[in-house]
């Protein structure tokens, strides 16, 4: 993959200067997705689904037509495929409408410490509100989830698995197919985060058999502000709306009303219509650049880097062994907000805090941490200019009495 | 290139070091704050005792970065032993000079002047006003 010419394909590259690491929180748009989203403001910017008008139409066409993109893109039907504000109110979706209808007192929701909070607060308030248990699957040495340890924890009581599937801190990923077997091997539905996966790695969510598969769509070359949630049909078909409104709806009466199928109950009042459209065509890129050149790519960029980093004195890297192009570090004895200012001045843009992932900085016993992660655009220049940048800051922190 | 010495002064350093009057009191006398910034993790907390309309002590306890902890150290040296009049126009002073603000030069900002080089670095005035802010929160408490 010749990530030099991917760059050409991003306006902000213009800034020669730019090094851009921190994709695993918001990765940039490629110039044909950004237009995608002017054009439809620009040129068809009206509702779908209403208008019996030929703009209409054509913006209904568009927007319906993403959605077939992006359920191709994850081998799932397309009525399968939900557009949500992103990853964080599907994961909601699946905590509101299915986690508070079908848990019950005494069941046990399994989850870990690598969830982002997106993945485990929703939970929380499921357990909460119903009287069930939250149960963590432990984590190896390593940080990481196994079939071993889920099986540990995994009973007759466990009703839901929410679990990621690559660790937004970790950069692990979890054998999380296995784990849907297991799972389902004891009547328990799993909910997988995928924000981290569904980028970088090729995605069949038949063969994952997961139950609901959540993602984002400005983690992904797209805009933000739209997201995923795949459900199984079988199961979207009983679970009831969490909003209620315009679109949604098949027929209203004065005290009962008749909601439509999904995906539609489940997208209420005039969607981000642009931004699924822009996803789509984020999604035609990333197939036309290729899920496992893009997934190969990364391994590289990351096993160069943190060669070198091991190199260097005066840091610590969380996940040395990590398969994907996370790596989490900290100068020794700089926290990490010190640290990130002085990469700034470089133009090294990197990830500086707890990641919205509370727990796994806990478990890792430090207060905060530094990210960096690689995507299609990311070049061997860009590693080498972060790490001489980390090198002259650790020379810099030393100089100054760190 | 990185111009960082504007903003590692060796007067922060020294506090981030060494820093004075940590470690909090368990007196009804004093009135707390407690600041957190959970997008980095600063976690700031700010005792101060004022008497006689005078601050009469300022404790401060708290994790973060550098320039967070420094300056929770330079304002209790700073602030300590001014009246509350004094205390707030140096307050309001020091907060207007991170933020670009027009402010009063006639008002001497002591060792917190070390911190004028936050202004070129955004991102970091948040860390700098943290600990200010919280004493501000005490005093407010303590009217």
């Amino acid at each position: 993959m010749d990530a030099n010419r991917i760059k050409k394909d991003f306006q902000v590259f213009e800034d020669e200067t730019l090094c851009y690491l921190d994709s695993a929180a918001s990765s940039l748009k490629p110039d044909r997705v950004v237009d995608a989203l002017i054009d439809y403001n620009k040129k068809y910017g009206v509702n779908v689904h209403r208008g019996v008008y030929n703009l209409s139409y054509v913006a209904t066409e568009k927007y319906e037509g993403a959605r077939q993109i992006i359920a191709d893109f994850i081998h799932a039907s397309f009525e399968e495929v939900i557009f949500t504000r992103g990853a964080s109110s599907a994961l909601n979706m699946v905590a509101l409408s299915y986690g508070m209808n079908e848990v019950n007192k005494g069941d046990e929701i399994l989850v870990s410490e690598l969830e982002h909070h997106s993945h485990l607060l929703p939970w929380q308030q499921v357990a909460k509100a119903k009287g069930a248990k939250l149960v963590y699957v432990p984590l190896t040495k390593e940080g990481r989830i196994t079939i071993g340890h889920v099986k540990k924890v995994l009973s007759e009581k466990t009703k839901v698995v929410a679990l990621t599937h690559t660790s937004n801190v970790m950069g692990y990923v979890t054998p999380i197919k296995e784990i849907i077997q297991l799972a389902h091997e004891v009547g328990a539905v799993v909910s997988v985060d995928a924000a981290q996966s569904v980028p970088h790695q090729r995605i069949d969510v038949k063969d994952l058999d997961a139950d609901f598969l959540a993602f984002s769509g400005h983690k992904m070359l797209g805009p933000t502000g739209i997201g995923v949630l795949y459900g199984k049909k079988k199961l979207l078909k009983d679970m009831a709306p969490v909003e209620y409104g315009g679109d949604m709806i098949d027929s209203v009466e004065k005290f009962a009303s008749e909601v439509k199928d999904a995906p539609y109950k489940f997208e209420t009042g005039t969607p981000p219509i642009g931004e699924a459209i822009a996803l789509g065509e984020a999604v035609r890129y990333l197939e036309e650049l290729g899920l496992d050149n893009i997934a190969a790519h990364e391994r590289e960029l990351r096993a160069y880097t943190i060669e070198r980093m091991s190199e260097i004195e005066g840091i610590t890297i969380y996940n040395p062994c990590v398969e994907t192009g996370i790596i989490t570090f900290n100068i020794d004895g700089v926290h990490p907000h010190d640290a990130v200012t002085y990469f700034d001045g470089d133009n090294v843009c990197m990830r500086a805090g707890h990641h919205c992932a509370q727990l796994v900085t806990r478990w890792l016993d430090v207060v905060a941490t530094l990210r960096i992660s690689f995507y299609v655009y990311n070049t061997y220049e860009d590693a080498d200019q972060f790490l001489a940048s980390l090198k002259g800051a650790v020379a810099f922190f030393k100089s100054v009495g760190f | 290139m990185n111009n960082m010495e504007n903003l590692y002064r060796q007067v922060i350093m020294d506090h981030y070091k060494n820093p004075r009057h940590k470690g909090l009191v368990n007196d009804e006398h004093y009135h707390t704050s407690h600041i957190k910034n959970p997008t980095c993790g600063d976690d700031i907390t700010i005792q101060s005792r004022v008497e006689d309309g005078i601050v009469k002590d300022i404790r401060h306890e708290g994790t973060g970065c550098s320039i967070c902890c420094s300056s929770a150290s330079v304002m209790s040296e700073v602030l300590i032993g001014k009246t509350v009049e004094e205390a707030t126009a140096i307050l309001e002073n020091y907060l207007n000079m991170l933020t670009n603000k027009d402010f009063d030069e006639e008002v001497e900002l002591e060792d917190a002047i070390a911190y004028s080089g936050v202004r070129k670095f955004p991102a970091r005035i948040k860390c700098a006003s943290i600990a200010w802010k919280a004493f501000e929160d005490t005093l407010k408490e303590s009217e």
